[in-house]
Formats: C-alpha cells, structure tokens, sequence
C-alpha cells in the first residue's frame, strides 16, 4: 500500500490487517521505552491547510514513535497564502526528503490529487480531504467498536448508527465505507438539509428522526461534530431545533442499551450535539478513541513507508 | 483548382467534383485524374455552433489561429466563435476584431457571436443591433459561460433579435441553484465531497425560455443540453411549434460523471458530466430530431488552470479535432443513424442556425466548403494537437474514422491530415 487515500483503496482482508497491525502497535505505546525504529531515517511532513492541532499532534506521535523525523508544515501561515500551488507546495517538500505527505485540506479530492497526478513520488496519507474522506478516523473508529464489541476480525453483525450533519462530514463518508466493508450494518440519521441525495448508495440506511433510528437498538452510536462556523452562517439553521431533535441529551442517553457505545470523533461541542452527561456516561469511548488514533496512525505510517505489515 | 475523385456523399451517390475559383462548378463523372477519394465519405464543411477562441484576452490558452488549425483538423470549414473573451464581444468593434482574426488565418470562417448583455453581466443588453448590421453580421448571441438569467432581459433580447431573424443561444443553468457547483448533482457528488449541478437547473431555464421564444415568437437555441429531463422539455417544445433548436456536445454523449472519481480537473466541464442515462437521452434526442445538431464547446485551457486541485480547476474540454470521431462512434458504428443525419448534425443545421449561407451544401454554385471523412483509419487522440492547450478528456483512446481532407473555400485547410502552413 503506497498511499491512503479512501477507504475504497482498501479491502476488507487489508483493513482487517491494518486494524490488527494497531492493535498490536497499541501495546508499544503501554511500554516505558515508546518507540520503535521502524521508520528511522524517514522523514514525515504533515501538510496541513486547515487547524487541526488533534490530527496534526496524532500524526505527529504517531510518526515519532516509530523514530521517522517529522515537519509540521502550516500551510495556512506560509507560502500557500501567497499563492502558492499544493502542486508546488508538495515538490518542494519532497525535494526537502520527505517519504510521506500527511496532508489536511478543505478542497474534496485534495489528497487524491498528490497522490494520483505524478505531482510527487511520496507516499500520500489523507488527513481529511473537503467533505469527502478522512480514512485514519474510520480506523480509528472500526478499531474502537472492535475492541468495545470483541467482534473478532471484523465488525459483522454490528449496528453502527451515525447522527448528525452527514452531508458536510468527511467523517461520516469514510466510516460508512469502512464500517459496511468490515461487515457492519450502519444508519444515518439527521437534519433533511444535512443528509445529501444518494447516500445510501454509500450503504448506508437512511432515518428521518434520531429516535425511530433508536428504536432498531443500535449497538454503537457516533455523534458527528456540529461544525458551528458553517451553520452560523446558514440562517435556516437553529440551535434550539438541532439539540431537540438530533442531541444525544439525557432522555435519549436512557433510551441506549447498557453495552452501546458512544462516540464521538471530537472535539465535541458539549450541549450541543451531544449533552455534558452523555459524554461523561462509563459508555463513552471518546478517549478510547484518540488512543486509538495514535495507533492506527502508526500502522498507517508503517505500512505505506514501509511495504509491509508490522508483525 | 482540385478536383476530388470518387467520393462517396451522404446520399450514397458517388461522385467527381471539380472545384474552382472557390466554387464548386462540376459534379458527377470528370474524365480528368484528381485527389482519388474512393472509400471515402464527402459531406459538406463542418460547422461548429459553439466554439471558445480565447482570443482576445487569453492567448496562452488558444489564438484565432491556433482554434482555426483544430478546426481545419477537426473537418470544421466554418466556427462560431462565443463571446466570453477579455474584453468580452459586447459590441461592433470587438466582434469585427474576432471576425478580422479569422480571415488573417484564413483556415476556416470565423463567425464571432455577440454577447446579450454588457461584459456578460446580466445586467443591461449589449448592443446587438450594432452588431448585427456591423462587417462581423453577427445573427447568433450568447452570454455563453454566463446563463441570461433574468427572465425580462431574455425576454427583451428574443425580441431584439426577431427584428433580424437572429437567435439567442442560451446556456441554461439557473446560476441560484448551482452556487459553487463542480459536477452532476447525486451519488457520486456525494460520496466524492463535490457540491452538485442539479438537472433541473437547466430543465427550468429551457423550460421558461421556450415559453418566451412562444410568447414572442423570436428564435431560440439551447446550448449544450446534458439532461434527459432537459431533452423532454425540447420536445415538448418543439411539438407546440416553438422555434426552438439545441445541441449536444460530444463529451456528454460519451462520457459520465464516473470519470470525476478520478479528481482529474480534465473531465470538469460546464454543464457537468452526467449519467449513462442521460447520455442514451442525449442520443436519443439526437436521432429523432429533439436535439439538431453537435456543438462542441471547445474550451482550451493552459496548463496550470487544470493541473491543480479540482475545485480550483477551471471548466471546459477541447472539443474541435475529435468531435466528427466521436459522433462516428456514436452515430455511424452504432447503427443509430446514416451519413445523411450526420451531415445534418455536424454541418447543416448548425449552418443554418448562424446563418452560414456559404456552408452546408454540396452543388454546382456553392462555395466549396467539403470536409472527406475517412471512416475506416484509427486516430489516437495524441495525434490531435493543433491547439495551444492539451485539455482533451480523451487522452489515451483511440477512434476509428478521422478527417482526411478539409476544404474551404476551394482551398485545403487540411490535406491528407496534415493542415496547412500559414
Ligand atoms: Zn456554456
């Protein structure tokens, strides 16, 4: 696997293989001595057109753990912003030695671009591309229900519901992919506004209201982050509307089954989609969750820089 | 003086035809020996209802000269040049400058069209009777690039054009319902995370347009139909008797919206790739007279405008060198339709559509403007290179039937493949 673009570049045997390869990384990163030589030698940049210091710090250990040197590119503060092409941007960090681009950007198909159009020879991992993936979060994430679950290989059988702003989540497209291919069944449920023509051609089942999508007792349920620029913006959009219809509050919290889980890929805007006891219940796996980031970060590193699984 | 022999015409007669002083002056049998076109199609010149020249304003892109050499490579004798350059043709000046161009170049005719309305604005008419009576005789006006979108100035523009027997051109796409728009609106925009180009944004532009074509009984073309919803909206159209024609561009018969899982900004045009559906629409259209003709919408672009992120692409593909193989393909391979519905799609009704009353025929009298087609040699789309710009979609296909001859005005513009040196 020389890039990681989609979740549509894998199949389920690699994902599987990708998500046992950070299990077992995960164990480094319990141990004192937190890092291992693999990549020694290698140099990482995170090229990132959009804040997100979570991901950004993520990749970042992640890459150090595994020894690769790593340049934080803020493409936001830098030559980009006067004019420079993403083209240009990436040669020029590759003529500085870097094997792999980990690259954050607000335009869909960013990612594929670099990997795809002979711009660069690097390794190309998508750290979130526009609205359309961000395929290290759905590891992330399949790895999380995995672990809470103990579903064995993949997720068969297992009810993930998703609520939220979908037509705007790069989050949502990549675990709906991810999740379906691993054998999940997985539900969206939001605003009509929010859920876009033809999404479940993406396999995914479709529910006007959150509590009907409750009513099939999902076993797991991922809150989507309420991206609060964009619906200050959009004078259609209340905040009052939104938390009584599609807010994880208190009374839906007690409509979940005792083993669901809850996640959420955070930051969470607390009171907002997802109330302050819900994302405090003993069922929250938030932080598993960017526990997790770290080592299925790590097996991504490792297999696309390297050519090879880590075990 | 050529003479061309044994060539095949639409209707199936084969012929001999002796060209002279820029005219056609015998057809039939000639005894004398002459360009041997045996196997060979010959049609009257091509006409493109819709070609972007760049020229003035983005030469990096395409010249007058560089459009014309793919025009003459492409079996065109006659192009219509839209009006979307900098400055933009909104008067007599800048559409006699383009009109001007084209004859220098001498390769095929340059019929500039004019803009409806100032700079391409939307907001007050262009002076299209200046135009229309200025050396360019402009008939044909486009806010190509832009849609007319206000339905009284539309509405003001048929009935300015009715005074001539001109047509407004229109590029049907309601600008409100598709803010920021990078492809065909649906499943594919959505997995892919690109904003959508909804149908009925060009379904209800058409659909307004030809009641105001009705209503004042003025002449209205569609550019560029990609719908099949929108080719429903025609027919209708046509069936109330409302003078109304369209085309269809080459790209959205061949190609879909599969293509921008890709993320290559070569296959982002406007309107949008669309459906398979919409393409077997489109042909459909085509073959029972719905849509009257091809139109190719070349669009050249330079390098650094495609070879970027796709949002930040610009739209357009190159039109002019494949078009007549790809409506090979589509029309004569498939069995869809004959060589007599070809030459309508490609030559005469576009012809008649801007006026051309030099082209479209092939008769003792006429101006000779002759394209020969060869339908049994491969063309690799590499060899397709007259243009300043290499946006093409097709890079890497290769087609069979390619233009052997193009003759305007009693000259080869292209000979045995090769066009002619300035
Ligand atoms: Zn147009």
């Amino acid at each position: 696997m020389k890039h990681l673009i989609s979740i549509r570049d894998l199949t389920r045997d690699s994902a599987v293989a990708l998500l046992d390869s950070a299990q077992q990384l995960s164990q480094v990163n319990q141990r004192t001595i937190k890092s291992l030589p693999a990549l020694r030698g290698k140099t990482v940049v995170n090229l990132f057109y959009e804040n997100s210091t979570r991901t950004r710090i993520s990749f970042e250990i992640a890459a150090k753990r595994l020894s690769a040197d790593v340049i934080n590119f803020d493409a936001q503060s830098s030559s980009t912003s006067k004019g420079e092409s993403l083209k240009d941007t990436a040669q020029t960090l590759e003529a500085l030695g870097a094997a792999a681009i980990i690259v954050r950007h607000p335009m869909s198909g960013a990612a594929h671009s670099l990997a795809n159009r002979g711009w660069v020879s690097a390794s190309i991992i998508n750290a979130g591309d526009g609205r359309h993936e961000h395929p290290t979060q759905a590891l992330l994430d399949a790895m999380t229900i995995r672990q809470q679950k103990n579903s064995g290989d993949d997720l068969a059988g297992i009810k993930v519901l998703v609520v939220g702003d979908i037509e705007h989540s790069r989050v949502a497209r990549s675990n709906m992919l991810l999740l379906s291919l691993l054998g999940a069944t997985v539900s969206v449920a939001g605003p009509g506004t929010l859920v876009p023509e033809g999404i479940e051609a993406m396999g995914a089942k479709v529910y006007k209201t959150f509590d009907e999508a409750l009513d099939e007792k999902p076993d797991v349920v991922m809150m989507l982050r309420v991206q609060l620029e964009r619906m200050q913006k959009d004078d259609t959009f209340s905040t009052r509307e939104y938390i009584a219809n599609w807010s994880l509050d208190q009374t839906r919290l007690g409509l979940l089954g005792k083993e669901t889980v809850i996640m959420h890929p955070g930051p969470m805007n607390r009171g907002l989609e997802i109330s302050n006891q819900a994302a405090n219940d003993p069922r929250s796996a938030v932080l598993r969750q960017v526990e997790n980031g770290l080592a299925v970060r790590m097996a991504v590193l490792h297999r696309v820089l390297s050519g090879e699984d880590s075990n | 003086m050529i003479i061309l022999k044994n060539l095949t015409l639409s209707d199936g007669s084969i012929n001999d035809i002796r060209i002279d002083g820029g005219q056609i002056v015998e057809m039939g049998r000639i005894s004398d020996s002459g360009t041997d076109c045996t196997d060979l199609i010959g049609l009257s010149g091509f006409v493109d209802p819709h070609t972007h020249l760049r020229e003035p304003g983005f030469e990096a892109s395409e010249t007058v000269l560089s459009g014309t050499r793919a025009a003459s490579a492409g079996g065109y004798s006659a192009i219509c040049a839209m009006a979307n350059t900098d400055p933009v043709a909104d008067d007599s000046n800048l559409v006699e400058r383009v009109y001007d161009l084209g004859v220098e170049a001498g390769l095929c005719f340059v019929q500039p069209i004019g803009a409806v309305t100032k700079g391409l604005k939307g907001l007050e008419l262009s002076s299209i009777a200046d135009m229309s009576t200025s050396r360019a005789k402009v008939t044909m006006f486009s806010d190509d690039g832009m849609c007319v979108h206000d339905e009284n100035l539309m509405r003001q523009a048929l009935l300015e054009v009715k005074k001539f027997g001109g047509v407004v051109a229109q590029h049907a796409q309601d600008p409100k319902m598709t803010v920021g728009a990078q492809m065909n609106q649906g499943a594919v925009a959505t997995e892919l995370g690109l904003t959508g180009w909804p149908a009925i944004a060009e379904e209800q532009i058409i659909a307004r347009d030809a009641q105001l074509a009705q209503e004042t009984g003025s002449r209205l073309h569609i550019c560029h139909l990609t719908t099949a919803g929108g080719v429903e909206v025609v027919r209708w159209a046509k069936s109330k008797g409302i003078q109304i024609t369209a085309e269809v561009t080459p790209h959205h018969l061949l190609l879909t919206e599969e293509l921008v899982r890709t993320y290559d900004p070569v296959y982002k045009v406007n309107p949008p790739l669309r459906t398979a559906d919409d393409n077997t629409a489109l042909l459909a259209g085509l073959v029972d007279g719905t849509i009257d003709m091809l139109g190719t919408d070349h669009a050249p672009h330079s390098g650094e405008k495609k070879d970027c992120e796709w949002e930040n692409a610009a739209f357009g593909m190159l039109g002019l060198e494949s078009a007549a193989s790809i409506l090979h393909q589509v029309l004569i391979q498939s069995g869809a339709g004959d060589w007599k519905l070809f030459e309508e799609i490609i030559s005469k009704r576009p012809a008649k559509l801007a006026s051309l009353d030099n082209h479209g025929f092939i008769k003792v009298g006429a101006q000779a403007n002759i394209t020969v087609f060869n339908p049994h040699e491969r063309i690799a789309v590499t060899e397709m290179n007259q243009s300043k710009s290499n946006n093409s979609p097709y890079l890497g296909l290769e087609f069979i039937g390619r233009v052997q001859h193009t003759i305007y005005q009693g000259q080869f513009s292209m000979m045995n493949q090769s066009v002619r040196e300035h």
